[in-house]
């Protein structure tokens, strides 16, 4: 037997402080309230920090100071504009070893995919709308489209510095000013991008953090100082925040939950489909809202594919996820582990088998072994709500209709994956499945150039590429 | 003529019904192949679990010398290496085996005589593998009879390129005849046959599929990537092709079939990548020299290298390492 000896990234080069205030107007400000909460890693819950939770006031504050620096950021010319997001696209470069790893101890996904996907990713993000800052004129929005003021953006806890990515640079590029709320789960490395923000020399007020829960989520979402509003995270909340800004003149994009199938045919290059079920599902705990939590298998290969799955999960490597070879790393809280626990109970409930690779879970922090539920109908509470961790619902089916119809019975969109070698075929399901994302043949490709985002319940506006553009754009 | 297994008795029937099946695996995507072979290209490697992989590395060398400039000198001296491949250290284990033209073979056999080090040949008109199967035969006979215990045969790419898969089949069957020589007919065992795909000239992964399985159906006791002599050489994702066809042949036939990258494979960790691939692709069973081979000539000095600097923590220079 060959044992993989620990390996863990060193935690060195990550320099936490004991507590954290607000950035607004470009300097650390102390909350006026008085609500202060411990951010910990969840793979061991070791406390790593205290942030403030801001009030109505921090917000309002971070507001002013946003509307503040519209007026100058707003009139730069574009080319000035990108200079300083090409410089933070740079230094996110430079420290990338540093923000994987703060990433993944305030996380939990394994630093093998904080170092080869999250950041990679941050950084191509700034360089991508760094580019378009002095091209605005040529997107399709009119020769001089003008930026809408000041962006209120609440992120997840699934991605936290890419989500932060995907907000902030189009929003800048644009010539908004922004005031961002992370996670309450995930502060860290929206709080080192703070830092980041003065070391590129960022105009202040141009970027400002408030940490908070839902509270100040709230705050921010309802500010009548706000006129855009982006939210990334669960269809309940986003269905609050839609109510909330219905009827004023704040722009809303909402990237919201997922149910996606993905969709093995019998002609498909099976062990490169069996990855991509791996990869659609358990990358990142399966905390990812375009998670390919649905697997749709041709019924005719169904035992080959699921019993080539079970063999490959059986090499996953969960544990610490700091060690370089880890696979699956720990669940991001307990709030989010009760719950794919009380999803996963329901599916065996509700008659579905229910399979996991020997796996020992570590005894401290928060772990959840993969999971593959078979025998599983449509009516299932597993086969139709996200469940958001590494619980895969495997369905089979006869015809590439039938895959259609089952695929796109669910009140989501966001994606879905078509694996077959028959080019064909894909032009025909991609035509008829209603996501907003279809991948053939891969799963889980995310690139800053591809426009992302939903249909149905999953949300409306796209971010990334040359659409992400128009939701910053008073168009 | 047919030593295929069971489960596959009519599968080499007729060029039709090899064909038909041939084309009947799973494709590959290229993409998604490359992309996991580079994952486990990831994997960190450190401490005892270094030390046990280069350790586990050197044995599973088969040390080589394919030039036209070979001599019956160089080869003994290879031959010497092989047995002690660091003079000043007897924990180092002895690689698998020494790979040589036919014709040097004898040479090779005497000066390994009772180490336990192999001797393998390359034959059948290596490396193009252009010649009549008379000659084939003949090349084989030569090296067997001369006491190689493995032979490393290439298949004819020209055949399999242009479809006419039963003949790679039939020739591959007829040198696993020729490599049990006079003393098949007295039970004993004959030589180990290697199959050479030279995937470098293949080029498409699901060729490379097909000629695995093509190799496996006709009696190869291993499969391996290339002559050396082809650019590309050994690849880790061609070679994890190959460990998937090995995998799903044993689930399918009960027979296991051995993996031998070679050529192109220089340095201890691109070594310890093809560990990793074999460790979780067809699993810790193919972990062995009788089941994986390394095809190489300059590797091993890297490897001796890396072991004195996990035992001394600084590294030497080259030249307290034998060139030979």
């Amino acid at each position: 037997m060959f044992e993989y000896a620990p390996a863990p990234e060193s935690r060195e080069i990550v320099d936490i402080k004991p507590s954290y205030g607000l950035f607004i107007g470009g300097e650390w400000v102390d909350s006026q309230g008085e609500d202060h909460h411990k951010t910990i890693n969840p793979a061991s819950e070791e406390v790593l920090a205290e942030v403030a939770w801001a009030t109505e006031a921090d917000v309002d504050r971070a507001v002013q100071a946003a509307r503040t620096a519209f007026t100058t950021w707003s009139a730069l010319p574009g080319s000035e504009r990108a200079k300083y997001i090409f410089r933070i696209a740079r230094i996110i470069q430079e420290r990338s070893r540093e923000l994987a790893v703060l990433e993944t101890l305030d996380n939990g996904k394994p630093i093998r995919e904080s170092r080869d996907v999250d950041l990679p990713l941050v950084a191509a993000h700034f360089f991508y709308y760094a580019g378009w800052a002095d091209k605005l004129g040529y997107a399709g929005f009119g020769s001089d489209p003008r930026p809408l003021g000041v962006a209120g953006q609440v992120i997840p806890w699934n991605f936290p510095l890419l989500m932060l990515a995907w907000k902030i640079a189009p929003a800048l590029a644009c010539g908004n000013t922004v005031v961002l709320k992370p996670a309450e789960t995930t502060p860290l490395t929206a709080l080192a991008f703070a830092e980041i923000c003065r070391q590129a020399d960022l105009p202040p007020g141009v970027v400002n953090i408030v940490t908070g829960a839902g509270e100040t989520g709230a705050a921010l979402v309802n500010h009548p100082g706000v006129d855009k509003v982006a939210f990334t995270g669960s269809t309940e909340v986003g269905r609050m925040i839609a109510r909330s800004v219905a009827g004023t003149r704040k722009k809303l994009t909402l990237e919201l939950g997922g149910k996606a199938a993905n969709i093995v045919f019998e002609d498909a290059a099976l062990d490169q489909a069996v990855e991509g079920i791996v990869n659609g599902i358990f990358f990142n705990q399966g905390h990812v809202c375009c998670a390919g939590s649905r697997l749709l298998v041709q019924e005719s290969v169904a035992d080959e594919v699921l019993d080539a799955l079970k063999r490959r999960l059986s090499t996953l490597r969960l544990g610490d996820p700091m060690d370089k070879n880890t696979d699956i790393g720990a669940i991001n809280s307990a709030a989010q582990l009760a719950k794919i626990r009380e999803l996963s109970e329901a599916g065996v409930t509700e008659g579905a088998e229910r399979w996991s690779p020997p796996c020992p879970i570590p005894d401290r922090g928060f772990w959840f072994p993969p999971t593959v539920f078979t025998g599983v109908a449509q009516s299932h509470r597993i086969a139709r709500e996200e469940i958001f961790g590494p619980v895969l619902s495997v369905l089979t089916f006869r015809t590439p209709a039938e895959a259609v119809e089952k695929a796109n019975n669910t009140p989501y969109g966001l994606s879905a994956g078509i694996w077959t070698e028959k080019g064909s075929r894909i032009l025909w399901m991609a035509d008829r499945l209603r996501a907003g994302v279809v991948w053939a043949n891969t799963f889980n490709r995310f690139d800053p150039t591809s426009p992302f985002g939903g249909f149905k319940e999953s949300g409306y506006g796209r971010e990334g590429g040359r659409h992400g553009l128009e939701a910053y754009l008073a168009v | 003529m047919s030593t295929t297994t069971a489960p596959f008795a009519e599968v080499a029937s007729s060029n039709a019904t090899l064909r038909a099946f041939l084309h009947g695996l799973p494709g590959v995507d290229r993409v998604g192949a490359d992309a996991r072979a580079a994952m486990l290209g990831t994997r960190s490697i450190k401490t005892t679990a270094k030390a046990q992989a280069i350790d586990l590395a050197i044995s599973m060398v088969d040390l080589t010398t394919l030039e036209g400039a070979d001599t019956p000198g160089k080869v003994r001296a290879m031959c010497a290496k092989a047995v002690h491949p660091d003079p000043t250290d007897p924990s180092v284990p002895r690689v698998a085996a020494v790979c040589v033209y036919p014709d040097l073979v004898a040479t090779a056999v005497r000066a390994l005589d009772g180490s336990g080090v192999k001797v393998a040949s390359v034959a059948t008109a290596f490396p193009s593998g252009r010649s009549s199967l008379d000659v084939k035969v003949t090349d084989t006979a030569l090296a067997v009879a001369a006491g190689a215990a493995e032979i490393d045969m290439v298949i004819d790419r020209g055949a399999f390129l242009s479809g006419d898969y039963l003949k790679v089949f039939e020739e591959i069957t007829v040198v696993k005849a020729a490599c049990g020589g006079a003393g098949v007919a007295r039970g004993e065992q004959g030589a180990h046959l290697k199959v050479i795909l030279e995937t470098g000239e293949l080029a498409t992964y699901d060729n490379v599929r097909r000629a695995s399985w093509l190799a496996m159906l006709a009696g190869a006791d291993f499969i391996k990537t290339s002559t050396g002599k082809v650019q590309p050489a050994a690849t880790l994702p061609v070679t994890l092709i190959m460990l998937e066809a090995v995998r799903d042949f044993r689930l399918r036939t009960g027979r296991v079939i051995g993996v031998k990258p070679a050529g192109g494979i220089r340095t201890t960790k691109d070594a310890i990548k093809y560990l990793v691939l074999v460790n979780e692709t067809a699993g810790a069973d193919w972990l062995t020299p009788d089941l994986f081979r390394l095809g190489a000539s300059t590797l091993l000095n890297d490897l001796l290298m890396q072991r004195q600097k996990m035992a001394t923590g600084r590294y030497a220079g080259p030249d307290y390492f034998t060139l030979d």
